[in-house]
């Protein structure tokens, strides 16, 4: 199964991860230095800022992304995460009055660099949003495969990559059936798996993910936190959250956000078992411990 | 559990719903306006069914007011005097409607034989008795008229529509304005243009083109303003959902958007041909009015609705106006098929077959 279109950058991406067993991954991951990226690839944001007009709303963030791993970006609201998760894959110009400022390299290359196709990013650094939004005319099959007809891929094998997206989204076995029905007809959360199917179909390295179980019960949240963890060893995951046991319970690295009326900064980041249990900031403490936010 | 089921279900009652006795009061409300406004009628100058209607409006609404006042109070009466002038407004505004239906339908019906949609008018004249010729030419052409409206107005309605909602370019605003503002334009306005820009220099001639291209103009500013409207209801999520998949704007907007707005597209549509199905001024100027077959909107005079509508009246004798009136009732139907034809397909549901 191959995307033609797919850039070699993708394929040694892949390729390096199932080549560096999952112990190495572990053993990058135990050295716990976010800064120094042990495999060489992935992505990274250098001193990224970013504004509404003339609003500052995100000041100075510097963080890197573990391949394979997955990192939890919590805060309270307008602290700027779900902006800086949108300045990964371009998605922040789409709001009028956006600018930015400051680097994000994927495999080393800046993505605001002049003369970068746009939407090769978009491919590479996928994004599952808040609210699930599958494409209203078309049928869970359709969905599925929507981005290789928007980016104009073409797939040999269209059923095998339907069935092992739908598998990895952790959705196969209640849609099989129905692969040619609407998907409005899903639950809240079935929905939002179809749009993680949806993601993966076109093969991204990264995985953003903006509060994607705040408008889902806690069943279909569970669902989709095994789904994160299943994918975690094949795809780097940025997940938003607003839950804190979720960003205890499925991610690697954590970063806090937090704004003092000012632009959001980025207080802390570090492990996630460090964050949430010996955190090196005051302010990070009072917020994992719910004294505030 | 069993304990549970040993409880009767309650009878379902609706305590808020009006008593007996309120509905006796305002029955007495009615009886005594009734009465007062037709006293007034006998003992002063006023006379006639229109006095008797504004009598009784006014003189319900004072005892309504009155009553409500004296029951419960000073803002329960300004309540029900409210809920009062609201309903008067409506019937107000409905009046006209239904009287326009009412006198089409008693005048129109004498008129209508079923070789109204089998013959047309090039054996016969408008003063001929009511059952030789008929409408098949004037049909025919109001819809070639409209088809090639539509075939001008709404690539370009949507295509704005879609740089309005989609592209929000630099000139967004002064084209809103500007749709705006040309939706006020009177068919007379748009009828001249085509006159003055292309019957006078150019053709020197009635043809069909000519009407639609006027239609057309009338046509782009309801089809615009309404893609428009029903394209801001797309939630802006899947804009961005189909752009995070790698696709160009252009392809999101193509396979994502416009097909999620589909019904309400053809919604705007067939608003528009509603709009300009029974439009008069321009027909008169640039189309003619032939009263035989023409199937060639390119050249030759076209006959059509209001056209026919139109010569009919004209002729003055009462067969001849019999006519206008089925013409008349027939271009309704239409119109009436159309708009009923755009609620339906608007009300379904989005992502449903």
């Amino acid at each position: 199964m191959s995307i033609e279109s797919a850039d070699n950058q993708g394929d040694e991406m892949e390729t390096t991860i199932q080549k560096s067993s999952l112990s190495d991954i572990s053993a990058a991951r135990a050295q716990k230095q976010p800064g120094s990226n042990a495999l060489g690839v992935g992505l990274e944001a250098r001193g990224v800022h970013a504004w509404f007009g003339e609003k500052h709303v995100l000041e100075n963030v510097s963080l890197d992304f573990w391949p394979g791993s997955v990192t939890a970006l919590i805060g309270p609201s307008g602290c700027g995460k779900s902006t800086f998760i949108r300045t990964l894959n371009r998605m922040h110009e789409f709001i009028p009055g956006a600018a930015m400022a400051g680097e994000v390299l994927l495999n080393g290359e800046d993505i605001y660099a002049a003369g970068v196709d746009v939407t090769k990013i978009r491919l590479k650094v996928g994004m599952v949003f808040q609210k699930p939004n599958p494409f209203p005319s078309m049928t869970i099959a359709e969905n599925v495969l929507a981005g290789l007809k928007l980016a104009q891929l073409k797939v040999e094998k269209k059923d095998e990559l339907l069935e092992e997206c739908l598998e990895r989204a952790g959705l196969w076995s209640e849609v099989k059936d129905r692969l040619n029905t609407h998907g409005g007809a899903l639950s809240g959360g079935q929905q939002q798996r179809l749009c993680i199917a949806r993601a993966l179909a076109v093969r991204p390295q990264v995985l953003l993910m903006d509060e994607p179980c705040s408008a889902l019960d806690p069943g279909s949240t569970l669902r989709i936190e095994e789904t994160i963890s299943q994918l975690s060893s094949s795809v780097t995951i940025v997940i938003v959250t607003h839950n804190m046991q979720q960003a205890a319970r499925v991610s690697d690295y954590t970063a806090f956000f937090l704004s003092d009326g000012g632009p959001g900064q980025m207080v802390e980041v570090g492990s996630t078992n460090d964050i949430f249990s010996r955190p090196k900031d005051q302010r990070t403490e009072n917020y994992v411990t719910g004294r505030f936010g | 559990m069993s304990s549970l089921e040993k409880v009767a279900t309650p009878q379902p009652r609706k305590p808020w719903a009006p008593t007996p006795i309120d509905q006796a009061k305002t029955a007495g409300i009615v009886a005594a306006s009734t009465l007062i406004s037709l006293l007034l009628i006998l003992v002063s100058p006023l006379s006639g069914k229109l006095a008797f209607v504004v009598l009784f409006s006014i003189a319900y609404l004072i005892i309504d007011f009155a009553v409500s006042y004296a029951k419960a109070g000073r803002s329960a009466a300004v309540d029900s005097l409210f809920r009062g002038l609201v309903t008067t407004a409506i019937l107000i505004a409905v009046t006209p409607i239904v009287s326009i239906l009412f006198t089409v339908w008693i005048r129109g019906h004498k008129g209508l034989h079923w070789t109204l949609f089998t013959k047309d008018m090039h054996n016969n004249a408008f003063t001929d008795p009511v059952n030789q010729g008929g409408l098949l030419h004037a049909i025919i052409g109001t819809f070639l008229l409209v088809i090639f409206a539509m075939i001008i107005s709404v690539p370009i309605g949507i295509l704005t529509a879609l740089y309005l909602t989609e592209v929000r370019g630099r000139f967004t605003r002064p084209i809103e304005f500007l749709v705006q503002a040309m939706s006020g334009v009177p068919s007379i306005v748009a009828g001249l243009f085509i006159y003055a820009a292309i019957l006078i220099p150019f053709t020197k001639t009635v043809n069909g083109i000519q009407g639609s291209l006027a239609l057309a103009i009338l046509m782009i500013p309801t089809v615009a303003r309404t893609s428009q409207e029903v394209l801001k209801l797309i939630p802006s999520d899947l804009r961005e959902a189909g752009v995070a998949l790698g696709g160009t704007q252009w392809r999101s907007v193509a396979l994502v958007v416009v097909p999620a707005a589909r019904s309400g597209l053809i919604t705007a549509m067939i608003l528009g041909v509603a709009r300009v199905a029974g439009e008069t001024a321009p027909i008169l100027l640039l189309t003619g009015g032939s009263g035989t077959k023409n199937f060639n909107v390119f050249s030759g005079s076209l006959g059509s609705l209001p056209n026919y509508i139109w010569q009919a009246f004209g002729a003055g004798t009462p067969e001849s106006i019999t006519r206008a009136w089925a013409g008349i009732l027939v271009l309704l139907v239409i119109v009436v098929i159309l708009f009923t034809a755009a609620r339906i397909l608007g009300n379904r549901k989005v992502g449903k077959k």
